[in-house]
Formats: structure tokens, sequence, C-alpha cells
């Protein structure tokens, strides 16, 4: 069987939509979680901020006409009191600098309100600015009194540090999540599927019933092809049985009546000359006959090879009941059959095969064994193998150093236009190698043939 | 950065003259060595000596050259004059906070820094490593028959009650002269409303102002003063005649002053510095075998009443021109009743 | 012995038919399965040679009834090779045996022999002849009541002389039925056969006589 050739697969394929969605979703959740609580964190700040500016901006008067201004200690010391901040604030009225730090950035326009918020660098570094200003009256009229606070983003920059990384864990959190839920999500999804192809490779080879299993209405058009397609094969397999049926039947039905007509004739015939002729004739008919019925035998093998059935077969018990069936034969023919040795030994295979190899064999033996000689058959077992031995005291395999009677069914029956035991040769060979033994041919050294049929274990 | 001006109105008053002034200076070390330590400090060589010889037992191929400023020298030296120091030891908090804060401290991290409690750094650029608490310094033979004060409460009583005893004999920093008084008076005045009723007691008693703690020692020990407020209880415990004085933390709460350390980023050898500030601080925390500064009486006290002046912005607050003014003026009326 | 073959073949039918004749038996032919019911009601026979292709059904039912009517009538299955699968099924059906078409008659001979064998004897099959005593369907001769010892072959030839005493057999008509086609077998070895035949025959009162020129025949002395 060929492996079907593949494109891509349905649950990669959702798998990775899956994880891209899950990775494009944790990305934003990462982004969003992280600006909203990076805004949370710049408005705590600045909430922090402004009030120190404010407490500084309470603390002004106007006392005889000039502004006084009880810096209070708290509006500084307040800035780092969670993390240590270098702190920065100025004073002004209108344009004048009064007091703290001149550089410090002035804010732009105060839009919608007293307070404004302002980013800058000061002194190296990074620092947010709150301002806020109030209207006084004073020896110059009214002035507007500023006070720009500015801080360090020690703090600022260690949450968001935090912040980041919270953000970074919920976003690769729910990344993980989604995934191990995508994998969930593939693996039901291709469960059908996946019963779907055990429940037809659980079959045996000749169940062909359509499947009866409920399926997802997505698999249904797939599943209706598979069962049609199914009923198709089986039709066409029941066809090929009938044909093979037919076939033995036409060609070996006329060979049988003229068989039979020849044998009666012999009966009626004195005159040596004329006997001859038809003992010939008899004989090229059953040449005849068994090349057909061997033909016929090799297409059943080859047809049987294909649909291997894989049930337990007793090798024992097989070449046991093949002997018992071939005792008429062995009788007429006076050639004892024996068996010497029977282990129990069980193989996975097709009995009918296996029976039809022994069978073969042993009528190859028979029909090669003189008078009163006899056919030894054993089954042994060992750790590593079974193994079939059948040897006779025949004139053994001619060729067999060459290695061509080997060769010769190796690559198919008539290569030498040599038919009968060519082909039964072929025939057992087809079935051992259907079942992962090897054939071995050997003469005995006291003369015989000795064929091994070997089928190794585990 | 140097044209930041900075209103610094009591530095002012101090100093007029245009130079940075040293008090003292001294080598210690092979003065061939291939490196030079350059610290300047508040404290005095003689206060400093065995933390620098103790380096140098451990460091044969550095010499420290160790100039001695008053606080405000010392930031006009770094602040104004941009001078290359590495290291700037001062007991002046508020001034090394407000050199840090205005970026001319070098962050130092190491794995000794790691180990400060909260208190003894900030940002990684102020160290602190000695705690000095400001205490009253008794002349034992003028308060022979006299109940000694245990806080400041008592302290004004005894006062009142004693106008005799005391008057012109009651000494205490001038806080326009001294950086070390300016901030005890501050972080007094921050803590408890008793301070200006204290001080307009003394203030009627006309009362000797000094620019150092030393000089009141001198003078609580030759008899000339009765008592002495907000002394740093760490020179008077290691003065030679000790006898002669009492030294008492007041019970209701005393200021624990942080003599600190930074690394100005005028260093040449910041390295080096880091070193020696890390050696320092080795000797000071956990539990440090410092040679200097110990104060035993911190050990004794009641930690509650303690009172530890934190390091940060907040201390920039009374370097505000407004803040300063105001401040040096409350006093003034305080203590000056002429 | 009485025969019924059931075969919808008609040219095969008639040639087995012939054959079997030729050995003595009485053959009935049935071509379909309602005859062979018919003639299997009211005949008892001693085998029944079963085809398993049948124009009005499957020959395994006709063998699925005879086995409910608890016959004891052996049955022998002709099927066609491709039929093979079957032959475990047919035997679990109660067949006794199955042979492949085409048929060989010696092949043929030798599983009727066998399965009538199996099935033991009844005495209607002891053939007399002086004072021999042969049971053709265990195969065994008695010489004066004493069982002899015979192999295959020289049981077969007897069996030849015994169904036919006194009838004159040629040397190659007694080889077309000891040997089969595809051995090779002169007339000598059949001279050794009757020569060992001979020998168990001495003591008893019937012997092999040659006529010269023409061939054997059994005799009472």
């Amino acid at each position: 069987m060929t492996a079907p050739t593949t494109k891509g697969s349905i649950r990669q394929r959702l798998l990775i939509l899956l994880l891209v969605n899950a990775a494009v979703v944790g990305l934003l959740l990462y982004l969003v979680v992280q600006s909203v609580a990076r805004q949370i964190a710049q408005e705590s700040q600045d909430n922090i901020l402004a009030a120190s500016a404010i407490s500084i901006l309470d603390s002004a008067r106007v006392t005889g006409g000039e502004i006084s201004i009880d810096l209070p200690y708290s509006a500084l010391s307040m800035l780092d009191s969670v993390t240590d901040e270098r702190a920065f604030y100025a004073i002004r009225l209108n344009d004048e600098f009064l007091s703290g730090y001149e550089n410090l950035p002035r804010p732009g326009d105060y839009v919608g309100g007293n307070t404004v918020f302002q980013s800058a660098a000061y002194l190296g570094e990074d620092v947010r600015i709150a301002s806020t200003r109030r209207s006084f009256a004073t020896d110059q009229g009214q002035a507007f009194l500023e006070i720009s606070v500015a801080q360090t983003l020690t703090g600022m920059n260690r949450t968001l540090t935090r912040i980041s990384s919270i953000s970074f864990g919920v976003g690769i959190g729910f990344f993980v999540l989604s995934a191990l839920m995508a994998m969930l999500i593939a693996r039901s999804t291709t469960r059908p599927l996946h019963r779907l192809t055990a429940s037809v490779s659980r079959r045996g080879p000749s169940d062909l019933s359509p499947v009866a299993a409920p399926v997802p209405s997505e698999m249904a058009p797939l599943v209706s092809s598979l069962n049609n397609f199914m009923s198709r094969l089986q039709l066409s397999l029941s066809r090929s049985e009938d044909f093979i049926a037919e076939a033995a039947h036409r060609v070996r039905t006329p060979l049988a009546i003229v068989r039979t007509q020849a044998e009666i004739t012999l009966r009626r015939v004195e005159k040596p000359e004329n006997r001859q002729a038809v003992r010939e004739m008899i004989r090229a008919i059953d040449e005849s006959s068994r090349t057909a019925g061997q033909l016929l035998d090799h297409a059943m093998v080859s047809f049987r090879t294909d649909h291997l059935s894989n049930e337990t077969v007793n090798l024992d018990v097989l070449a046991q009941e093949t002997v018992e069936r071939l005792q008429p034969l062995s009788e007429l023919r006076e050639v004892e059959v024996k068996v010497v040795r029977l282990d129990p030994a069980a193989i996975r295979g097709d009995s009918i095969l296996l029976q039809s190899a022994l069978l073969n064999l042993l009528d190859n033996a028979l029909k090669y064994s003189s008078r009163d000689s006899s056919v030894e058959v054993s089954v042994e077992k060992d750790d590593t193998e079974i193994r079939i031995e059948i040897s006779d005291t025949g004139p053994g395999f001619p060729d067999l150093d060459s290695g061509q009677l080997l060769e010769r069914f190796a690559r198919g029956a008539n290569a030498e236009g040599v038919v009968g035991s060519g082909l039964g040769l072929t025939i057992v060979d087809e079935v051992v190698r259907a079942h992962g033994g090897t054939l071995t041919l050997s003469n005995k050294t006291g003369g015989g043939a000795c064929v091994v049929l070997s089928f190794p274990l585990g | 950065m140097r044209s930041l001006i900075f209103s610094l109105g009591l530095m002012c008053l101090s100093t007029l003259s245009n130079a940075f002034e040293a008090e003292d200076h001294a080598v210690f070390g092979d003065e061939d060595a291939g490196q030079v330590l350059r610290i300047i400090s508040t404290a005095d060589i003689a206060f400093f000596k065995p933390m620098i010889q103790s380096y140098l037992s451990d460091h044969p191929d550095v010499a420290v050259d160790y100039t001695v400023a008053s606080s405000s020298e010392l930031m006009r030296a770094l602040y104004e004059e941009d001078l290359s120091f590495d290291l700037a030891i001062s007991s002046a908090m508020d001034l090394q906070t407000k050199l840090a804060n205005d970026g001319l401290a070098q962050r130092h991290s190491s794995s000794q820094t790691q180990n400060l409690p909260d208190w003894a750094v900030w940002n990684e650029m102020v160290f602190a490593f000695t705690q000095e608490p400001a205490a009253f310094v008794i002349s034992n033979k003028a308060f022979e028959g006299l109940p000694l004060p245990e806080n400041r409460q008592q302290l004004i009583n005894i006062l009142r009650q004693n106008p005799e005893i005391f008057r012109g004999r009651v000494g205490t920093y001038d806080i326009r002269q001294s950086g070390s008084g300016y901030l005890f008076a501050t972080q007094d005045a921050r803590a408890s409303d008793t301070y200006w009723r204290l001080t307009e007691v003394i203030g009627t008693l006309d009362p000797k102002l000094y620019c150092c703690t030393a000089d009141m020692i001198d003078d609580v020990v030759s008899g000339e003063l009765a008592i002495a407020y907000n002394v740093l209880a760490s020179y008077a415990e290691q003065s030679a005649q000790s006898d002669a004085f009492t030294i008492i933390l007041p019970s209701d709460f005393a200021i624990v002053m942080l003599r600190t350390v930074l690394i100005p980023t005028s260093s040449e050898k910041p390295e080096l510095a880091a070193g020696f500030l890390d050696f320092v601080l080795s000797q000071t925390f956990p539990r440090g075998t410092s040679p200097l500064l110990q104060s035993t009486m911190l050990d004794d006290a009641n930690q509650n009443a303690l009172h530890r002046i934190r390091l940060g912005p907040g201390l920039l607050v009374y370097l505000d021109q407004f803040k300063n003014r105001s401040f040096i003026a409350e006093w003034e009326s305080a203590i000056l009743q002429d | 012995m009485r025969y019924l073959l059931i075969e919808d073949n008609e040219a095969l039918a008639r040639a087995v038919v012939d054959r079997l004749s030729l050995d003595g038996h009485v053959v009935d032919h049935a071509e379909d399965l309602a005859t062979a019911q018919d003639f299997s009601a009211t005949t008892d026979y001693d085998l029944i040679l079963l085809d398993i292709m049948l124009p009005d059904g499957d020959g395994r039912s006709f063998l699925a009834r005879h086995r409910e009517a608890k016959s004891r009538t052996p049955v022998i299955v002709l099927t066609a090779r491709s039929e093979v699968s079957d032959r475990v099924g047919l035997l679990d059906l109660g067949a006794d045996d199955y042979m492949v078409k085409p048929i060989d008659f010696s092949e043929l001979e030798a599983r009727c022999r066998a399965v009538l064998r199996r099935r033991g004897g009844e005495a209607r099959n002891v053939i007399a002849f002086g004072d021999l005593e042969y049971d053709s369907l265990a195969g065994t001769l008695k010489i004066n009541g004493t069982e002899a010892r015979l192999r295959t072959r020289e049981l077969r030839l007897f069996e030849v002389f015994i169904n036919a005493p006194n009838q004159l057999f040629s040397k190659p008509k007694l080889v077309d039925r000891l040997f089969s086609y595809d051995e090779e077998a002169s007339e000598n070895a059949i001279e050794v056969y009757v020569g060992r035949l001979r020998r168990c025959l001495e003591g008893s009162n019937v012997s092999i006589t040659t006529v010269r020129g023409l061939g054997y025949k059994l005799e009472q002395k």
C-alpha cells in the first residue's frame, strides 16, 4: 500500500489559526492593559504633583501688598514618600522668578483649568512637571502666582516596568491558556476524523459494510462517498471471485468430461498402440488440467494476498489436517506421509492460503516419491521462528546449485516453459512471503528434496 | 549647571569671599602611590583618621588627600566652583541632598548599598554612615544641686527657675553661621512647638551663639557655659574631659543627624571612590565596627524618641529663600531679645 | 454399491456414471436438488457425490438437510477450485470429504474407500468366495476366518479379481486399474503384485491362475 499524498493538516491549520488568533489577542491585551495602566499610573503621579503644587500655592499669602510663601515641608517630602525621587520646584509671579529652580521649564498655555502637566528633561533626567496658578492682588495689581513642581520618574518607571511585566504576563498567560484551549479544540474537532479512521482501519479485510456510526454533518459527504466506494468495491470483489469460479468451471469441466471419456475408451481398447495413444491423451489432459488448476490457484492466491485475512492459524493443526486429507492419495501411491514432529505453533494469517501452500508441497512430494518411500513432515518452533519442513526421498530438485529454480519462480512461472512444479512453488513462495516468511529449497545429502517454510516470530 | 542660581541666603551670610576656603588639609598614605583619592569633608582630620588608616592598610597603593571645609564651603567648592573631589562627606544633610537632587552626585549601587536600611540611602546617591544625635551637654559643676533635665520641658523649667545661674551661660548654635545648627533648629521646630518656647527662654538668658560643636564643648569644660543645647553627642562623647559634663539625650525627642557621603559628578576616580564608600559603609552597617562616632548613647536611648532626619527633597524646603528668610527672622526675634 | 450423483452438468455427469458403472457400481444421477431429494428419500445409497453449484440452489442446503435427517450415508462434495475457501465450511456442514474438479478417478476411488471405511462396514458389503471373506468397506481379507495382511495395491488388485470371480483380466487392463496415468507402470509390475497376492492366498482353496497370453483370473480350486 502506498501512503496517500498529504498536503497540510486540518488540525495543524486549525491550530495555527487559533494560535495566531490567540497571539494577536494576547498582544492586543498586552498593549491595552499596558496603556490603560500607564495612564492610571501617570494620573496618580500627576495627582501627587498637583497636590504638592497646590499645597505650596495654598501657603502663599499677601501681607502688606507682598507675596510671602511659607513652603510646606510636606510639599516636597510627599514627592519621595514611596521611592527616592529628585524634586524640583519653581515659584513665579507673572514672569518674575521668585524662588526654587529658575530654569525649570514653564508650562505652555493653561488649557481648561488652572493646573497643567508636562513632561520634560531637566538636569539630565526626565521629569514630570505639574504647574498651577492663582491670581493675587499685589502692589502691582492682579498677578498670577504660578507654582511648578517637578519630579523624576524613578518610581513611575519602576511602576511602568512592573505594569509592563504584569501586562506581558497577562498577554502571555492569555496566549498560553488560549494555546492550550486551541489544542483541545483542534483535537476535538479532528476527533471524529480519527474515530472514523480508526473504525475503518479496525475492520477485517473483507468487512466492506457501510460506516454506520454517526458523524458530524460536515463529514457526511465523505462518509457517504466512502460507503458508496466500499459497496462498489464489494461488488467488484464478488464479481472477481465469481469470475474465477466461473473460469474454473468453464475450463475444467470439459477437461473432466474428456478425461472420463478417454478413461472409459481405454477400458474398451485392446490394441497396444491404441491404448498407448489414449494413455498419452489422458496424461496430456491431466497436465492441462493441472496447469489450469494451478493458474486458477495462483489467481486465487494473488487475490487473497491482496486482501490477506488476519486470523490466528495453528500451523501444527493445519499440517496435521493437510496430511490427513492427503491420506487416500498417499495410500494410493503407497507413499507413507509421516508427521515426525508437531510443536504447537500459531501465526497470524490466512489459513486457506497456508493450506493451499502445504497441499502444493505435499502434492509435489507425493508425485516425485517412489513407491514404498516416505515423506516426512515436521512443524518446529523455537525462540525466533516457526519452521515447517517437508522432505521426501525422490530425485530432489534439479539445478538447485545454480539457484535457477529459486530464480525462476521468483520472477514468474513459465520463464523456461516448465509449468508444473514451477508454478506450484511460485504459489507457495507467494503465500509464504505474504506471511513474512521465507521458502528454502535444498537437496538432502542422502537424496530427496527438502522444503522449509520459516516464519519469523514477533 | 553653574548658571543655576539657587538662592542660598544662609550661605551668603557666611561666605562673602569668592574662592572656597579650606580649613585643614592632610594626605594619608604613600605620596607616590598610583592613585590619590580626594575627599572633601566637614569632619575634622582627627575624627576621620582612623577610618582612612584602616582603609589604607588594606589598600597600600592608594593615598588619601583629605580636605576639611565647612559645609557651606564644601557646597561652594562643588556647586559653584566645580572643583574635582572623589567623595564629599558632610553632616549637612540638606546640602548633601541638594547636591544630589540638583544632579551633582553620581549614582552608586553595590552589594554593600543594597543592604542599607531605607533611611540610610537616598536615590543611590547619598549614603548615611553615622547617626549623630543632638543632645544637651551640661556642666556638672554648674548643675550641682540641680535636677538634671531629661527633656525640653524640664530644661525650660530649670532655666526659668534659675536665671541667675544660667544668664550668659547658655550656649547654642548660631543657625545663621552653622549649617548643622540650622538643620537641627529646623527639624526641632518641625517636630515640636516646644522648640520655640525653649528658644525664647534661652533668648531671655543672653545666650552665647557658636559656629561649632567643639567650641561649645570646650566652653562647657572650661565652665564658661553651664549648658549647651543641640550639641552633637558624638563629639561630646569623644572629648578628653568628658567627666566635666553630662550628655543628655532629650527623652521627648532627640534629633538624629546622619553624616552622609556622596560621590560628586566631578570625581575623576569614581571606581576608587565607590570602593572607599563601600568600605566605609561596611564598617558601619549592619552593626559596624567603625572606629568613629559610634554614639554609645544611641544604643541605650529609647528608639521611639529618636527622630532621625529623613533624607529627601523635604530637606530642600528650608533651603528655600522664602522659608529660610522667615525661619531666620523668627529665630532671631526669639533669641536676640536685646 | 449404489451411488447418488448430484451434478447439473450433463456431460460430466454421464462421464462419471459411465466410469463408475465400469467398476460395477450402480449410479443414480440427479440434475438438481429437487430430484436429489426425491431419490434420497426413496433409495438407500452407499455414497452421495454432491456438486455445490446447482440450478435450483446451493448444494450446501442439501447437505444440511441430509445431516438433519440423521442419514449415515457419507457425502463427498465436488467443488470448483475457487470454492476452496468454502472447504472448511463444507466439512463443518457434515461433508465427509471433498474433491476438486476435474475428478481423478483413482483419487475418487481412494477417497470413496477411505470415507466408507471411516463410516464402518455393514454385512452386505462382505463378499464371500470359497473360503475367502472380503469386506470391501473395511478393506480386509479373511482366509478361513484369519485376516490376511495385504498392502494397499495388493488389496486393490484383489478387489478387481473378487468383484468379478472367474473373469479374465488382461495385464494392460490391470495396469489401468492399479496405477494412475501419470505413474510409470509396466506389466512387469502387475506380475510382481500377482506373485505377492498368490503367496497370500496359499493355504486357501482360491487361487489366481494364469491364462497364458491373455491374463489372469480368480478361481476356486
